[in-house]
């Protein structure tokens, strides 16, 4: 294909599919000023050519099923086709969402189920598996939060603590739950500056939000003791579960002294990434939130499954979507958890810690620096390019890109915010030692570059199907929509 | 490994971790089983679930998904991709997505439109957000009172509960303007002046019940009146009715709606995904990622994601929502169904929806005992009344394998001998006759 | 794409009042017109977006007035003094990339009528904000 060639460029008017639905045969019964004018400026293709561009554009991604893939905080991991075969399933598949319970026990049963092995994975009194994102998961946690605070009268607390090193979906979080936050600084061997919790910890304080291994990429030692400090202002603990890989098996968040946690399905529990989403985002909370959890949720009689909805928990927080989440990806978790039993949880935990300090401990032998060297790397760990950028000119982006030409899809780049020319990088379990040892070996030769011919990395990637995109004209000059006559 | 660690055991790897908070083993949780084990056994659920042919609608419509669709969506190189932050590796996603946004826009004749949200309700709520970030003008941001929103007619209740459950922490209430025959109460929303005018006003077209509202009249009254208009519509109606951009002299401010309908299967219900569109002027208020077509240092056209300030990852707390994870492959999937489907396509879809449920509406008026509820032109969806309470008749039908719509009288009390139901353009004659037969039996035996 | 060098050195006119949030402000005919200095321009890279307030807004000196973006970041930009914004600098709507080329001159933001003039000697003269600014760059 073209460079830039879209499906409306190789369009001719008049030109249709053969898979199209039957001509309906007669004039619709609606009155003409509710019909529309002009058809919309659809495609007009074979099938043929929809399938060869759309095959073609598929080639011009990486993905796990391509390339290793070490983005930290993001878990791509190899999600076993098995999984996403079971969610397929027809009968999984053509069922309506309102369908009447006595035609929904299967996917009832299904839910439940998950339910129940979601509250053994986090420690929790009770799961409701409707978020359909991390962040909405968040949102459905700290919502909850809200609640359980107004069900007391408590209306004087405005305040959520997120640490510096926070994903940014937890603060904009708390601001849609109508709080304010405030930040809480990290300390030198990135665990949270006690002093500075404390400092801020008081009668305003709602709550706040933590992910346990941390965004630093190491386990947060003092998590009781925070736990207790929060609690004794009248606070309640959210953990965020993005990094629940690491620890799967091992330590669960109720244990830690939470009160509710999300998890990212499609992270920990077997949905690839699709390039943006879906994912599910289910919440488990300690006993003092369960009256409040969103709906709907599943209960079982005896060997009979049913809804349970707002009618009969007052105190929820009610619906955040139209049916049931994101269903599909319930499935593909109920699949994957069941593969996987006990054992394989907790086998997914350690290799994911194994591969991350395994690879943390080749790149600082080979000279990168560590953001946090006295530490064991959870599943992920972050090196940081400062001197690279001081003394070669040579940034954690212009890194980024030249691993692209080497066949390696980036890490995470400049996140978490707080240390400066950042690579977060997360292996995942399901990588080889000899995946991990490319890497390191690619990573190697690039720092040879870029102290032999830095232009080289600095103008990175020289074998995409695009070099580096002029990011400041797609902002300035917004070109979000093809202009048909104009190409 | 351990050995270039420089750790005795993987037990070892985990010493930071007290003690205590180590679980040795999860009880409750059973031993892993085999692939085709694993299989057999969500078969055999799923298998309970099968029934015969689907008349309910209510947000979520058993369309015909042509084959090549979900060959080419499920690929690796799509599933297994991750959001598109490196551009250069990312070309095909970042591509796919500008296709979608013209077509997404094309479709609803907006200018421009995000990649996804989660789902139609979150979409609704989004939408309110956006609304009230966006309408600076409207006095409460002055006064700091409450800010509110009509719901103007029969929106879908699920989507009204989730908007209200999103926006209540942030000093926002939704006021239904009540409905008359089925649609809005013009006189109650006009009515709604001085301190009472909204924000914005929300007009699902057609409306939950399957009915055509005034949106003419709704968004010229709120454009008069400084209130910004959401569109709630779906999009396989977009091919046949007049889109949202086109309502009245100056159009919708927002539209939003699910794209489940365009090739994604119900699935109970998700994922699938919200589109949520709306004018150029309001395109920093837009939650959500955008992409944009650019150059490369040779000047070779190539695209990007833009307008990243709005978002959580540089925006933190002031982004315009939470959303980070989003609907992508959903997306992708309805970007390859539009292409085939095409223009063409899409009306025949619709069309035929029209054509087959007001055969279904005539069968089913036909037995005795059973009425059309309101009176007025319909889409694809139609409340029949069947004069009994309409949760057990739905029930009944489903004994005898169909899912024969929605009962409504836990959405609206006084409709509770009401089904919504509903045709699409795969409900053949002899599935229509099958539904018209079961309800004759369970109405009359 | 034209980053622009961050060791470039950056440019403090004597004749303006600069906030330690890297505002500047300089009073013409009793109205004190806003910009960001050179030294934010730089540590922002290319600008391609700036939220302007409307006119007839109050703002307060240290509180948020508008936002400017580049493509990586988004910044606030705090009022140095208080009072009723009488203009807008509209043509950054079109132009954002003044804001890099000219920020004390064609860049400026919006105008002010002060409620207090005499909160311009709260803020740092060219001197104390040149400090300012090493100070800040030696942090990192
Ligand atoms: C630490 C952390 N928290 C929260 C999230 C948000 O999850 P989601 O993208 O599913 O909304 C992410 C995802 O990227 C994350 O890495």
């Amino acid at each position: 294909m073209n460079p830039g060639e879209t499906i409306f460029d190789i369009g001719k008017p008049g030109r249709r599919a053969s898979a199209q639905a039957p001509a309906a045969g007669d004039a619709p019964d609606l009155p003409a000023s509710c019909l529309r004018a002009n058809a919309p400026r659809l495609p007009e293709v074979s099938e043929l050519q929809a399938v060869r561009h759309y095959t073609n554009l598929s080639a011009r991604n990486f993905s796990i099923d391509n390339q290793f893939y070490p983005l930290g905080s993001c878990t791509m991991k190899y999600n076993p086709r098995g999984a996403h075969r079971a969610a397929s399933l027809p009968g999984f598949l053509n069922r309506h969402p309102l369908a009447p319970e006595s035609a929904s026990q299967g996917f009832l049963a299904c839910l439940y189920d998950l339910q129940e092995t979601l509250k053994h994975v986090t420690g929790m009194a009770a799961v409701s598996l409707t978020p359909m994102a991390g962040a909405q998961g968040e949102f459905a946690g700290v919502a909850m939060i809200r609640a359980w605070h107004d069900a007391r009268g408590d209306d004087g607390r405005e305040e959520i603590l997120v640490p510096t090193a926070a994903h940014g979906t937890n603060p904009a979080t708390a601001v849609m739950c109508g709080y304010r936050v405030r930040e809480v600084a990290v300390g030198a061997d990135g665990d949270m500056d006690m002093a500075a919790l404390k400092a801020a910890l008081g009668e305003k304080t709602a709550g706040i939000m933590l992910t346990n291994p941390s965004t630093c990429g190491v386990f947060e030692r003092r998590i009781r003791e925070i736990a207790d400090a929060v609690h004794a202002a009248g606070g309640l603990l959210y953990y965020d579960g993005a990094n629940l890989n690491a620890i799967l098996g091992n330590v669960r968040p109720g244990d830690m002294g939470f009160d509710v946690a999300h998890l990212n399905l499609h992270k920990t529990f077997a949905t690839p990434h699709g390039g943006g989403g879906p994912g599910a985002g289910p919440v488990g909370v300690g006993e003092r939130l369960v009256p409040h959890i969103p709906t709907p949720v599943v209960a079982r009689d005896g060997d009979r499954y049913r809804w349970v909805d707002n009618d009969q928990i007052p105190g929820s927080i009610g619906r955040l979507s139209a049916f049931m989440g994101n269903a599909g990806i319930l499935l593909r978790a109920l699949a994957y958890a069941r593969m996987l039993g006990r054992e394989g949880m907790r086998r997914v935990g350690e290799y994911a810690t194994l591969n991350a300090n395994y690879l943390m401990v080749r790149l600082a032998d080979a000279g990168f620096e560590l953001a946090y060297p006295e530490r064991r790397a959870s599943h992920e760990f972050i090196i940081t390019f400062r001197n690279e950028a001081k003394t070669l000119g040579v940034t954690a982006m212009d890194f980024a890109k030249r691993l692209l030409d080497y066949g390696f899809h980036a890490p995470t780049t400049y996140f978490p915010l707080l240390v400066a020319e950042c690579f977060l990088i997360e292996p995942t379990e399901t990588e080889t030692k000899e995946e991990l040892d490319a890497f390191v070996d690619a990573m190697v030769r690039i720092r040879a570059e870029a102290e032999t011919d830095p232009e080289r990395v600095k103008t990175a990637p020289h074998t995409l199907p695009v070099s580096r995109l002029d990011d400041v004209k797609a902002a300035r000059e917004l070109d979000l929509t093809y202009s048909f006559g104009e190409h | 490994m351990l050995t270039s660690i420089g750790a005795p055991s993987i037990d070892a790897l985990f010493d930071e971790i007290e003690p205590a908070l180590k679980t040795s083993h999860f009880d409750g949780i059973d031993e892993g089983v085999d692939e085709m084990t694993m299989i057999q056994e969500m078969a055999e659920r799923a298998r309970r679930d099968e029934a015969g042919p689907c008349f309910t609608g209510a947000g979520c419509y058993d369309h015909h998904i042509p084959a090549a669709v979900w060959d080419i969506a499920a690929r690796g190189e799509f599933m297994t991709a991750y959001t598109p932050y490196q551009a250069e590796a990312s070309q095909g996603t970042l591509q796919l997505i500008y296709e979608y946004q013209t077509m997404i826009t094309g479709l609803t004749a907006m200018d421009v439109s995000n990649a996804s949200v989660y789902d139609g309700g979150s979409a609704l709520g989004e939408a309110v957000l956006m609304a009230v970030r966006a309408n600076r003008a409207h006095p409460s941001n002055k006064t700091g009172g409450p800010r509110r929103i009509a719901v103007a007619g029969a929106c879908h209740p699920h989507y009204v509960d989730a908007t209200t459950n999103i926006t209540r922490n942030q000093g926002i209430e939704l006021v239904p303007t009540g409905t008359t025959d089925g649609r809005v109460d013009l006189d109650a929303l006009t009515g709604m002046t001085g301190d009472r005018m909204p924000v914005a006003v929300i007009v699902q077209q057609p409306n939950f019940l399957g009915l055509i509202e005034p949106v003419d009249e709704i968004a010229d009254w709120a454009s008069a009146n400084g209130v910004l208009v959401i569109a709630v519509v779906n999009p396989t109606s977009l091919a046949l009715l007049r889109p949202p951009g086109e309502w009245g002299a100056n159009g919708a401010d927002i539209a939003c709606g699910d794209g489940q309908p365009l090739g994604i299967p119900m699935a109970s219900g998700g994922p699938s995904f919200g589109f949520l569109c709306t004018r150029s002027s309001l395109v920093r208020q837009l939650p959500g990622r955008l992409v944009g077509r650019t150059v490369d240092r040779h000047d070779q056209p190539g695209f990007t994601l833009t307008l990243q300030a709005r978002e959580q990852h540089i925006r933190r707390g002031k982004a315009r929502s939470n959303i980070c994870t989003n609907q992508g492959l959903l997306v992708t999937a309805a970007t390859i169904y539009l292409a085939i489907v095409g223009a063409t396509g899409l009306s025949r879809v619709a069309s035929r929806c029209h054509e087959r449920t007001r055969k279904l509406v005539g069968t089913l008026t036909g037995v005795n005992g059973v009425r059309s509820h309101f009176a007025g032109p319909y889409f694809h969806e139609h409340v029949i009344d069947v004069g009994q309470p309409a949760d057990r008749v739905a029930d009944a039908v489903a004994e005898l394998g169909i899912v024969g719509g929605l009962p409504l009288g836990r959405y609206f009390p006084d409709l509770r001998n009401c089904l919504l139901v509903c045709a699409t353009e795969k409900r053949t004659d002899a599935d229509i006759a099958r539904f018209g037969d079961a309800l004759q039996q369970v109405l009359n035996g | 794409m034209n980053d622009v060098s961050s060791d470039m050195r950056p440019d403090i006119p004597d004749d303006y009042r600069y906030a330690p949030s890297h505002e500047w402000a300089r009073v013409e005919d009793d109205q004190v017109t806003v910009g960001i200095s050179d030294f934010a321009q730089q540590s922002l890279g290319d600008v391609v977006y700036v939220e302007l307030p409307q006119v007839g807004d109050e703002v307060n000196a240290g509180a948020e007035a508008c936002v400017v973006e580049s493509v990586k970041a988004a910044a606030d930009v705090y009022a140095p003094v208080s009072g009723t914004v009488v203009a807008v600098n509209e043509a950054l709507e079109e132009a954002p990339e003044m804001v890099n080329q000219d920020p004390y001159g064609d860049g400026w933001f919006f105008k002010v009528e002060p409620t207090d003039l005499e909160e311009m000697d709260d803020l740092l003269d060219a001197d104390g904000y040149e400090q300012h600014c090493e100070s800040e760059a030696d942090e990192d």
